[in-house]
């Protein structure tokens, strides 16, 4: 562990990149980052659970972040990756991102909280704003992301 | 005398005689002068070939004695055990392995006779010692003769119409000959020896009349020993030695013998006698030749029938019928508390918690009895890393453990090829030839480790050697080569996801094509397998050092059969439980019952499902077409499912679909196919 360089006042966050914003994501939820492929659809269900995914003999639901944050459906290019997402509380779930471009390390001083109590559908995944040398970041509030809209 | 029932028997325990075989050959290979190994492999080889007698194959039975013979003279310490013998005893034990996969397939042991492989022996045996037995037991027939007190063939009292066809026969020139032939005290199936003896016997003429009847020899209504008449060509010597061959017979005494007197009073009777003799002919036929057509019938009774088995330890077998019987105690219990007066619910909850932990625990005991140590896929590699070794002009030793790791049987039966397509690939990639390991200061011989454990709710088998490892530089420049990844890619890309590379089809570094690997076709099947199984393969590798390949696979399945169709160009799975038929219905047939779909099918009103809308999805199907509905049942409701096509059987693996997506209540749960796509498997009763 010593030589992972590891602050407690930083975090890592994997930058996506949705439309033309650019979101982050904190490594510690990220268990796999995988290309697009063949997603089996299940009948049914919300219109964001695109289906599910073989990943190494585990059968994953996989969701357009896309579709869940109220954005025109994904296009599928060849930056095209699923995000797989460790949660507590919903156990793996894949996310469809439209890129992933780097990894962000962040200090504490550099995020913002945001106030979430905006109404726009959108603004509620995000927990707070990152800001770095090339922009902004939001930061998902992944609890949120996953949370099923009845 | 139908033998087929002991087909699968003899199947399972000639793999068991023939693994045993291997290993205790290895073992000799290494400690020559190791009497108890010899005593081991001289049983076993007797035992296999009294096996083969038994169930009447003869080619098989006639290689397995000659391996006696040699094992037999080793264990006299007439003959010393040395390479080129053990060579051929591996190959003696491989053509008996094609011999058991024919019977397997066929029933049938083909016609290969291996003479090469015979006349190898007979040569180990130098002449001398083959006859010498072939003497003993003519010695041994000689003084049998001579016991009178034995023929209890002379007891045997003719009937007319015997004596008139022995008094013909005599008149053709051909020997009539008595037999007492006496079973060992130990021997199982005397009926099926009897039947044996009666073959061999018919090979050679005619059995007239038999003491107990044949009818009731068939039915083991017999002591120790049975007598027969037979005429034949051959003389009673020849009628002694086939029936003495068949084992487990102890003795055979018999003798030619003078035909009775046949008074032919009436001279006219002459003329009719050619009609008499054919309808005599006709009515032995049945009575002695009765074995004659039931052993093809046997034989193709044999063919298809051997199923799959499962041998279980009788320990786990008792823990499941206490469980049942728990189980039984628990439902009565219950049933009593529901039916005591006023105190409806008073203790209800209890015994159904008691209820759901018995069933619990039943199901985890009924999926233990699926579960067998991988030794039997394990044992046969020491014997493959021996060939290899030869093959490959390299010297290699195989470690082992874990061998009584349990798994799932379906599960041990699909993981003999990915292992051993792990082991050749160490062997082959893995391990550098001795002058390299040499200049390496590594030991000249390499080592290949196969262990297996239990980690968790998964079981690991890890194949490891002490090779040359993964060149990793080797395959990035391959995969460029290959155009398998750009160079920006491979610059990106880490050490791990190349070596992931390897699993890709038709990758392979091997500079060299050889026999053993290199052709590419090894680690893509390899990943999967495992992963159709639903495990995962795992690389770890050191260059100079070695490679580790984890192989991870989940210790308990749930599996089921399955009929797998197609709706709107998307697979399902349904399962085979719930399927009563599949029916292919005109779209004429459908009516209306208010408003809604229904056929009528012998009788009963069946509503259609669709599943197409009930799963929102386009049918492929034109609307005059013939529709394939799949009936399925529950307790007495039925439904008709109509899908686009049907794919087939398939056995599954059931997989959840996870907390998140749990809302969709026509889908009970997902499966892998072969092809690593994900089919949902259909619930019916939430279709009905």
């Amino acid at each position: 562990m010593e030589n992972t360089k590891k602050f407690a006042d930083t975090a890592q966050y994997i930058v996506i990149s949705m439309g033309d914003e650019q979101f982050g994501i904190d490594i510690k939820y990220i268990d796999n980052i995988v290309k697009m492929q063949h997603i089996t659809r299940v009948p049914n269900v919300a219109s964001y659970i695109k289906g599910v995914i073989n990943l190494r003999g585990e059968v994953l639901p996989v969701m357009s972040l896309r579709l869940k944050m109220g954005l025109e459906e994904d296009v599928t290019t060849k930056n095209t990756r699923i995000i797989i997402l460790r949660l507590e509380q919903y156990g793996m779930i894949g996310i469809i991102v439209d890129e992933v471009k780097e990894v962000l390390t962040l200090e504490e001083s550099c995020i913002e909280k945001v106030a979430n109590d905006s109404k726009e559908e959108k603004e509620g995944f995000v927990f707070a704003v990152g800001k770095c040398e090339d922009g902004l970041v939001s930061l998902l509030d992944l609890n949120v992301v996953a949370f099923e809209k009845e | 005398m139908d033998v087929s029932q002991y087909l699968e028997i003899f199947i399972d325990e000639t793999k068991e005689h023939l693994q045993s075989l291997n290993t205790q050959i290895l073992e000799l290979e290494q400690n020559p002068e190791n009497m108890d190994t010899i005593n081991e492999v001289f049983r076993a080889a007797h035992s296999l070939k009294g096996m083969a007698g038994t169930m009447g194959y003869k080619r098989m039975q006639n290689l397995t004695h000659d391996m006696e013979n040699v094992f037999s003279e080793v264990r006299n310490g007439h003959i010393k055990v040395n390479a080129s013998m053990i060579d051929c005893l591996f190959q003696c034990l491989d053509a008996l392995d094609d011999y058991l996969n024919k019977i397997q397939e066929s029933g049938d042991e083909g016609t290969n006779e291996n003479e090469m492989l015979i006349k190898d022996l007979n040569a180990m045996l130098n002449g001398s010692a083959g006859k010498v037995e072939d003497k003993k037991t003519e010695t041994k027939a000689a003084e049998a003769v001579t016991d009178s007190s034995k023929e209890k063939w002379k007891d045997i009292s003719l009937g007319e119409a015997e004596k008139h066809v022995m008094s013909e026969a005599a008149k053709q020139g051909k020997n009539i000959i008595g037999l007492t032939v006496y079973v060992q005290e130990s021997c199982i199936l005397k009926a099926a020896r009897a039947f044996l003896v009666f073959k061999a016997l018919e090979d050679l003429g005619e059995i007239i009349v038999s003491n107990p009847s044949a009818q009731d020899i068939e039915d083991e209504k017999f002591d120790k020993d049975f007598s027969i008449i037979m005429v034949a060509d051959c003389d009673a010597k020849k009628a002694i030695a086939a029936a003495g061959y068949v084992s487990e017979i102890q003795e055979v005494v018999g003798s030619v013998m003078t035909p009775p007197v046949y008074e032919e009073t009436v001279e006219e009777v002459k003329e009719e006698n050619v009609q008499a003799e054919a309808v005599q002919a006709a009515q032995d036929a049945p009575t002695a030749k009765k074995a004659a057509p039931s052993t093809t019938a046997a034989e193709k009774k044999g063919k298809p029938v051997v199923n799959r088995t499962v041998r279980v330890d009788i320990e786990k077998l008792d823990v499941l019928m206490n469980l049942v019987s728990e189980l039984i105690i628990a439902k009565n219990s219950l049933v009593s508390a529901t039916n005591a007066e006023g105190a409806v619910n008073v203790g209800v909850n209890e015994h159904i918690e008691y209820l759901e932990s018995v069933t619990t625990n039943l199901h985890e005991s009924v999926m233990k009895v699926r579960m067998v140590p991988i030794e039997s896929v394990v044992n046969k590699f020491p014997r493959m890393i021996r060939d290899l070794q030869k093959k490959l002009g390299k010297k290699m030793e195989l470690y082992m453990s874990g061998e009584e790791t349990e798994l799932d049987r379906t599960v041990v039966d699909e993981i003999g090829d990915p292992l051993m397509h792990l082991l050749r690939n160490s062997a082959d990639h893995g391990l550098e030839s001795a002058a390299v390991r040499k200049e390496r200061g590594k030991p000249e011989v390499g080592s290949i480790f196969l262990n297996a454990y239990q980690e968790g709710n998964n079981v690991v088998i890890e194949v490891r050697d002490d090779g040359n490892g993964i060149d990793v530089d080797a395959v990035r420049r391959k995969a460029i080569e290959r155009g398998t990844i750009t160079e920006e890619q491979a610059e990106s890309m880490s050490e791990k996801e190349i070596i992931d590379l390897l699993f890709l089809p038709s990758f392979s570094t091997a500079k060299q094509v050889s026999d053993v690997s290199g052709r590419g076709v090894g680690l893509d099947v390899v990943r999967s397998k495992i992963e159709s199984l639903s495990g995962e393969v795992e690389v770890k590798s050191k260059l100079g050092v070695g490679s580790t390949w984890i192989i991870r696979l989940p210790l308990t399945l749930a599996i089921i059969q399955a009929l797998m169709v197609v709706v709107g160009g998307e697979k399902y799975a349904i399962s085979l439980g719930s399927i009563q038929t599949i029916e292919d219905i005109s779209p004429s047939d459908i009516k209306f019952v208010q408003s809604k779909e229904v056929i009528t099918l012998r009788g009963n009103v069946i509503p259609l499902v669709r599943l197409n809308k009930v799963l929102g999805i386009e049918s492929t199907k034109k609307e005059d077409e013939n529709l394939i509905a799949v009936i399925v049942k529950k307790g007495d409701k039925q439904a008709g499912l109509i899908i686009d096509e049907l794919m087939g059987q398939q056995e599954i693996v059931i997989k959840s679909l996870g907390k998140y997506i749990n809302k969709s209540k026509e889908i009970s749960g997902a499966t892998i196919l072969g092809d690593g796509e994900v089919a949902l498997i259909l619930d019916t009763n939430a279709l009905l």
